[in-house]
């Protein structure tokens, strides 16, 4: 088994009195898709804010391959290799596709710029299905062309580790189709992730394991099938019976 | 270069000769109205450097302007001409850093209010300063240099500050900085250093406003600390990058000429109530026109645009 390429222990973070992260513990191996299951507000967006460096931990440690990054601002963390999408699709309002996707290329470790970035965000732009819209404001995207488009800006950046929150929410049965199938060609192409997600399809097609979170807790690791089947776990989706 | 942009290029060059002539057809009173213009235009224009990709509403531009005018009553009579517009310069550009690196993980209103307060702090430290050590408030500038001297000066700073302006929106520095002015956290997940793309170009646009003071000083002959560190100065500043438009680098101009006529005006007619009209002007520019004259002209083109197009 290989070394594993992000692997975090004890992570803690507290907002006041609320426990949002308690002491979680996980482990993504270079080539993995690894689902963050759990019900809403378990805690799982959290945990990519405190990878990604969008928040900072009250404790435990982040390491990818080795190096601390509990410690570093977010825009290291980006230069070391992390890309994210937001849960919460966050595009460039006031630029188009293209510069959206420069964005992701311009400022990394495998920084692209001028002649070179344009190629490559046309590139991108075509990967995600968005090559005719490259001129086109972003503010004028649907709502699955803004994932598409976030997806690209994350994909510039060439990371290592990619983190996806919900990427699928909100898609009707063509469009998810069409996202699982790219979310499977990345692996394909090697790329490693950790993908917070609701969609069962998607878990089941595309996971290689699990986590699932409650209340800030894991509470279940292990292939989708044998999460989604733990008696704990459908307990936590579905409420406690005996409340 | 393509043909087009050589024509543009050629016809910037033209437009600065032309200005260049100004001096020698213009009377007295022609003259110091051009040259507040030039002025306001260096100074909205590297406001909008900084404020315009960002969206961090700066009130610190009279701050680094009476630094500058300071220098020169300071040093204008004990130092060649250059050496003092270089050493304005580094002080601008030191303090601005420092100023920068304390107060740009600052946002929104507590960045407004802090550099509001810096320029107020200023004023009174280089008062208390002048009443304790030198124990005289005010200072005679003493410089050869003439009024056609300092107009020149003006529009080559001018033209410093376009050339600059154009040179950052077109590298890294000016993508990072539209990137932050659209969403500060996509930025930092990006990779973009966020404080230091943002404290770089604050230290730029001092700079040029610090120059900008240094070159006006002689204008006055007498200075003190209300003179130079006039708060009003960094409000006007601010209404005409407003109202001419700050999303593009040229936009400031359309504000600075009406407005600078305008004040000029209200200055002559109510003299004291000039701050009053001031705000007045703050708040129909912010109401009525919020992206600026540049952005109803480019509003205005876009629609005439579609109407062809829906004709054809
Ligand atoms: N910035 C924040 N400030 C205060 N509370 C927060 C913040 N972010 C998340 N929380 C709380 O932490 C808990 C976990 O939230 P989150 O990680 O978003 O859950 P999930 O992504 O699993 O739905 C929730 O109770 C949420 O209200
Ligand atoms: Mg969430």
């Amino acid at each position: 088994m290989s070394a594993p390429l992000l692997s975090i222990s004890g992570l803690t973070r507290r907002f006041g009195g609320l426990v949002a992260v308690d002491g979680v513990a996980l482990e993504v191996r270079p080539g993995e898709i690894v689902g963050l299951l759990g019900p809403n507000g378990s805690g799982k967006t959290t945990v990519l804010n405190l990878i990604s460096g969008a928040l900072k931990s009250d404790g435990g440690s982040i390491q990818l391959r080795g190096r601390a990054l509990e410690k570093l601002p977010a825009y290291r963390i980006a230069r070391e290799g992390v890309a994210r999408t937001f849960q919460l699709v966050r595009v460039l309002g006031s630029m188009t596709c293209k510069e959206n996707v420069i964005a992701g290329l311009a400022f990394g470790p495998k920084s692209r710029w001028g002649e070179e970035a344009s190629l490559a965000a046309h590139q991108l732009l075509v990967r995600v299905g968005l090559a005719s819209r490259a001129n086109v404001m972003t503010s004028e995207l649907t709502y699955i062309d803004q994932k598409r488009l976030e997806l690209a800006r994350a994909l510039a950046m060439q990371p290592e580790l990619l983190l996806l929150d919900e990427w699928l929410a909100g898609l009707n049965p063509t469009e998810l189709r069409d996202g699982i199938e790219l979310i499977r060609s990345l692996r394909a192409e090697g790329r490693t992730i950790l993908m917070v997600e609701h969609v069962m399809d998607a878990i089941r097609s595309l996971c290689d394991r699990c986590y699932v979170m409650n209340a800030g807790r894991k509470i279940a690791e292990g292939t989708p099938k044998d999460v989604l089947a733990d008696p704990e776990v459908i307990r936590a989706y579905l409420g406690d019976a005996d409340a | 270069m393509s043909a087009r942009n050589l024509v543009i290029v050629l016809a910037l060059a033209g437009l600065v000769a032309l200005l260049a002539l100004v001096p020698s057809v213009a009377n007295g009173y022609q003259l110091s109205l051009a040259i507040n213009i030039m002025n306001y235009t260096v100074l909205a224009t590297a406001w909008t450097l900084f404020s315009g990709p960002t969206r961090y509403v700066s009130l610190a531009t009279v701050a680094f302007f009476g630094i500058g005018a300071y220098t020169v009553a300071v040093l204008g009579e004990v130092l060649a001409w250059p050496l003092v517009l270089l050493i304005a310069f580094v002080i601008g550009f030191m303090l601005s850093l420092l100023v920068g690196l304390s107060t740009l993980r600052l946002s929104g209103v507590y960045f407004v209010i802090f550099t509001f307060g810096l320029a107020e702090l200023v004023r009174q430290l280089v008062t208390w300063y002048e009443v304790n050590v030198t124990r005289t408030l005010g200072r005679y500038v003493f410089v050869d240099i003439t009024t056609e001297q300092i107009y020149w000066q003006l529009l080559a700073l001018a033209v410093a500050v376009f050339i600059s302006g154009w040179l950052i929106q077109r590298s890294k520095l000016g993508l990072a900085l539209r990137v932050i002015g659209d969403d500060e956290a996509v930025a930092r997940h990006v990779g973009i250093n966020t404080t230091m793309a943002k404290v770089v170009l604050f230290a730029f646009s001092a700079s040029f406003m610090t120059l900008a003071g240094a070159v006006m000083a002689p204008r006055w002959t007498y200075i003190d600390p209300a003179i130079a560190f006039n708060p009003v100065v960094s409000f006007q500043v601010l209404i005409m990058a407003l109202l001419g438009g700050v999303h593009r680098l040229y936009g400031p101009v359309f504000g600075v000429i009406p407005l600078a006529l305008l004040f000029e005006f209200l200055l002559a007619k109510f003299p004291n109530h000039f701050s009053i009209m001031v705000g007045i002007a703050f708040l129909l520019i912010v109401y009525a026109i919020p992206r600026g004259i540049v952005g109803l002209i480019e509003g205005a083109q876009l629609s005439l645009h579609r109407l062809k197009g829906a004709k054809a």
